[in-house]
């Protein structure tokens, strides 16, 4: 890919158009203008990042098509846009979008899962034909299961479609037997049978066999990329390139709240009225649970302890908060020895000294809390009489109640927290809840508002 | 007593430390100290054969060997005084041998083979590419009695008793199972972890080399239980039919094992405050309170067993043509799934760089050896009658003491466990491992052939 800063459009005639679906295995040979170079990765920037926000809302999977769909429509492929116009802007954004992403482990983390995401739905779109053609473009070495061996294992897979809700199979119907190990989503849930080894994929299912061939090839590109980008690009392009490229990747994600930010520490005697004031629900039950059973397992320990680091907890005022509740169980011996390790390597202290972010609103509700765990995202994870309960001694009014349940019911668990910070507080909060941390610091700056306006010598 | 006369005669005993001072030196106390470990580490640990299973071959003299493989591969040593020692790692198993001797560790952990050995990952941490990263690990389960507390009455926490045991029995078998039949694995070893559960390790080199992502689903797929201590479901069993893995699940064992076993053993049925636990998984109120009008009035004359006659009731209600509902239908099974299926801690599984404590150790709070267990016969296998560290001693000591340790380990009862540990396990695994090593050197050998006489 060359950048040039002439004013010359991109025509259709720099590139050969072959199939209006890249699957971006090589870098495009042809110019581009700097400005667009920015401005393409700004706008599938905005298409990614709006399939990152609706998985953390927890929208379902015919609700993510939708989405994608309108994103795509938006901001990749404008009415007025050539064919050929939309698919170069396809590739230039995505390629220039492996530098900006490539230099970082978290970063290649995100942009590999929202890029699969995408190619995921975008494929889903495309019709059957369009769909067995580029499965024959990348190559699989899958054959369709013979007559024979179909009626050997057709009860079983007759079993597999209904336990998936759908019609039962029909002996035309296309099958590939592959090793497990390429289709390892559609094995997580069940939704092949798995015999010796081998997978029975449906072809309404082969999207997951492209996806994971998708998957492991932008995963090394990645990583290639990132070796090229130090060793070579970074350097030579320092005046040009690379500040564009390191600004995209810090504008657009959100804070990580590792550093507790704009309100200093939190000491240990703040903590309990802070928590009643200031914690969402997921951490006020997880504090409330510690100081009642004096112990919290080992998924309780991290997503609350973390939080507190956010929080401008102390490491010491940490270590002899936990020490507190947890002596009184354990008693301090035990303590010290198995549990006061985990906190100071949440605070990098330990191990790889790396230190820890607190989880997010998407962590939190994607995380699965088993006998006796108390983590995890109250709106998801609590039946509906214990969130009501909750929510009832939080302080939230019956009205409220309801919308917040309506908001359960359909699975905007993060919408949910949204009102329910909205019905405590008793002000708007236009921007959602992302983060605990980001509840915490919403919710001090009213607070602290408040205090001002009632006492304004304070 | 000439037991007695027998040791205290003895000059060269190779048992000393200091509970050999005491005066009543035929009696072993029961339980666990470090002066009975280094005996047993002295004399009874079988190194060279998790030498043997560790090397997968590669510790030979054929050209295809690895020969840096069992020196890249992670131990760690958990010292008496709760010392850690990550990233040990031997090249033979006389060096493994000898640390574990000097060191006596109470626990010893396996780590994943790493790409460069682990005792110098520092080294290699200066290049700046990440080069030391875990390459092979088997694929690991690990299931806990105590994640089962809130199923079981006869006992919770850390104990385990001949009555809640049934249930580990229940999960080998369905998991063992699967891995085979479904999964295709063939070198699978199941161990007693040595107090209230049970480890897994699957040896397949195809296990061996699975991604952390194929590792979660494999542990995703097993993964039914979905319950926690804020709601009241338990299970999630996915559509309204059932998988065929959980449906060979249930009908080739936890119907069995519930109806005829732990209904009873643990007598779900026969309190109010059992069986309301169970009603609260039908989500249907006249059911459930036609269940309860049956239950209360507790007079029945009949012999037949409280809780198996109740369990027919529950289940003609919820089976009768009347109950259009798939959801009604299925409460049956979903019960049946919360109390037995078994419940995996599936983080273990799912990371690649995951500890596990190595067979043959010693529990350090129950005194017994972690042996294997063998799937074909799991029902026999009985935790309360595991050989513990002091009953090895003893046995050691009851018979004169041979030269060779061979014999020693053949004298006491944890002679059988490495029987069968050879027998079922690593024979088969290293006869397969080679055919491998030779396949992989003759396509090697064919394809350097080729590129010459090209």
């Amino acid at each position: 890919m060359e950048i040039v800063r002439s004013q010359r459009k991109i025509s259709a005639g720099d590139v050969a158009v072959i199939s209006t679906f890249p699957l971006y295995r090589t870098p495009p040979v042809l110019e581009v203008r700097l400005d667009d170079f920015e401005l393409f990765a700004i706008d599938r920037l905005r298409v990614l990042k709006g399939i990152s926000d609706g998985l953390s809302r927890g929208k379902k999977p015919d609700e993510i098509e939708r989405l994608v769909n309108d994103l795509w429509k938006s901001h990749i492929r404008h009415p007025q846009a050539s064919e050929s116009e939309t698919i170069n802007k396809d590739i230039i954004s995505h390629f220039v979008l492996r530098l900006v992403y490539c230099r970082t482990e978290e970063l290649r983390k995100w942009f590999l899962s929202m890029e699969t995401t995408l190619f995921r739905y975008r494929f889903k779109l495309e019709g059957f034909e369009s769909q067995r053609a580029i499965l024959a473009e990348f190559n699989l070495p899958y054959k369709a299961v013979s007559n024979a061996e179909y009626k050997s294992v057709e009860e079983k897979l007759t079993q597999v479609a209904r336990s998936l809700g759908q019609s039962v199979t029909r002996s035309d119907d296309i099958f590939y037997k592959v090793p497990f190990e390429e289709v390892p989503e559609l094995v997580a849930g069940r939704k092949v049978y798995v015999h010796k080894g081998h997978a029975y994929v449906a072809m309404n299912q082969v999207v997951s066999l492209v996806v994971t061939q998708f998957r492991s090839n932008l995963s090394k590109a990645l990583i290639l990329t990132n070796r090229k980008w130090t060793s070579m690009i970074s350097d030579k392009e320092k005046n040009r390139l690379t500040p564009i490229v390191e600004a995209l990747s810090t504008s657009y994600l959100g804070p990580d709240y590792s550093e507790a930010k704009g309100f200093g520490e939190i000491s240990l005697k703040d903590l309990d009225r802070v928590a009643n004031s200031s914690f969402p629900l997921c951490m006020r039950h997880l504090f409330d649970k510690l100081k009642e059973d004096h112990h919290l397992k080992h998924g309780g320990r991290m997503q609350l302890g973390l939080f507190l680091k956010g929080v401008g907890l102390p490491l010491d005022d940490a270590l002899t908060f936990w020490k507190s509740e947890f002596s009184k169980k354990v008693g301090p011996d035990k303590f010290d020895k198995e549990y006061a390790y985990g906190i100071r390597h949440n605070y990098g202290k330990e191990g790889k000294r790396v230190d820890y972010t607190p989880y997010s609103c998407q962590k939190i509700i994607t995380s699965a809390p088993g006998v006796g765990d108390h983590h995890g995202c109250p709106y998801r994870h609590f039946s509906e009489d214990n969130l009501r309960a909750a929510l009832n001694k939080m302080g939230v009014s019956s009205r409220a109640m309801s919308d917040v349940m309506d908001k359960v019911r359909n699975k905007h668990f993060q919408l949910a927290c949204t009102l329910t910070f909205e019905a405590i507080h008793g002000s708007s909060c236009d921007a959602g809840i992302n983060h605990p941390n980001q509840y915490f610091s919403d919710s001090q700056k009213i607070l602290q508002s408040k205090v001002l306006l009632n006492n304004p010598s304070a | 007593m000439t037991r007695d006369e027998a040791k205290n005669d003895r000059d060269d005993m190779l048992i000393d430390g200091p509970d050999y001072q005491n005066p009543n030196p035929n009696l072993i106390s029961d339980g666990f100290n470090a002066s009975y470990l280094k005996v047993y580490y002295s004399k009874l640990f079988p190194y060279s054969d998790m030498f043997k299973w560790m090397s997968y071959g590669n510790d030979g003299k054929h050209p295809g060997c690895d020969s840096s493989y069992f020196g890249r591969r992670e131990l760690s040593f958990t010292l008496d005084n709760d010392i850690y020692l990550r990233f040990q790692s031997f090249k033979t198993a006389s060096e493994l041998e000898s640390a574990v001797k000097e060191k006596c560790p109470f626990k010893i952990d396996i780590g994943p083979v790493y790409s460069v050995d682990p005792s110098k990952r520092h080294a290699y941490a200066q290049t700046g590419d990440n080069v030391f990263k875990p390459v092979e690990r088997e694929l690991i389960f690990d299931i806990d009695m105590t994640d089962y507390d809130d199923i079981r009455y006869c006992c919770s926490g850390a104990d385990v008793c001949r009555d809640c045991w049934p249930l580990m029995t229940a999960a080998i078998k369905i998991i063992d199972i699967a891995l085979r039949d479904d999964f295709g694995f063939n070198h699978i070893l199941w161990v007693f972890s040595g107090r209230r559960g049970v480890h897994c390790w699957v040896c397949d080199a195809k296990a061996r080399r699975l991604t952390n992502e194929q590792r979660a689903a494999i542990a995703e797929y097993f993964h039914v239980y979905k319950g926690n201590e804020n709601s009241q479901k338990k299970v999630s069993l996915g559509g309204p039919g059932l998988h065929p893995f959980l449906v060979r699940s249930y009908t080739e064992v936890l119907k069995k094992f519930f109806e005829e076993t732990y209904l009873s053993s643990q007598m779900l049925l026969s309190s109010e405050e059992r069986y309301e636990k169970v009603l609260e998984m039908i989500p249907d109120e006249s059911i459930t309170s036609e269940l309860r009008g049956k239950w209360q009035d507790n007079r029945r004359s009949s012999k037949e067993d409280t809780n198996v006659f109740r369990w027919g009731q529950l289940k003609h209600v919820l089976q009768s043509g009347k109950q259009k509902g798939q959801g009604l239908r299925k409460c049956v099974e979903e019960i049946v799934f919360s109390y037995t299926y078994p419940r995996l801690d599936s983080e273990v599984t799912k990371h690649m760089n995951h500890l596990l404590k190595a067979p043959f150790c010693v529990h350090p709070k129950t005194g017994r050896v972690c042996v294997p267990i063998d799937p074909n016969n799991c029902e026999d296998f009985d935790p309360t009658n595991v050989p513990t560290l002091s009953q090895l001693l003893e046995e050691l000591n009851r018979e004169s003491l041979g030269e060779d340790v061979e014999t020693d380990l053949e004298r006491t009862s944890l002679g059988k466990s490495i029987a069968l540990f050879r027998s079922s396990f690593l024979q088969p695994l290293l006869k397969s491992c080679k055919e491998e090593l030779e396949d992989s050197y003759n396509k090697k050998l064919q394809q350097s052939k080729d590129s010459l006489t090209w």
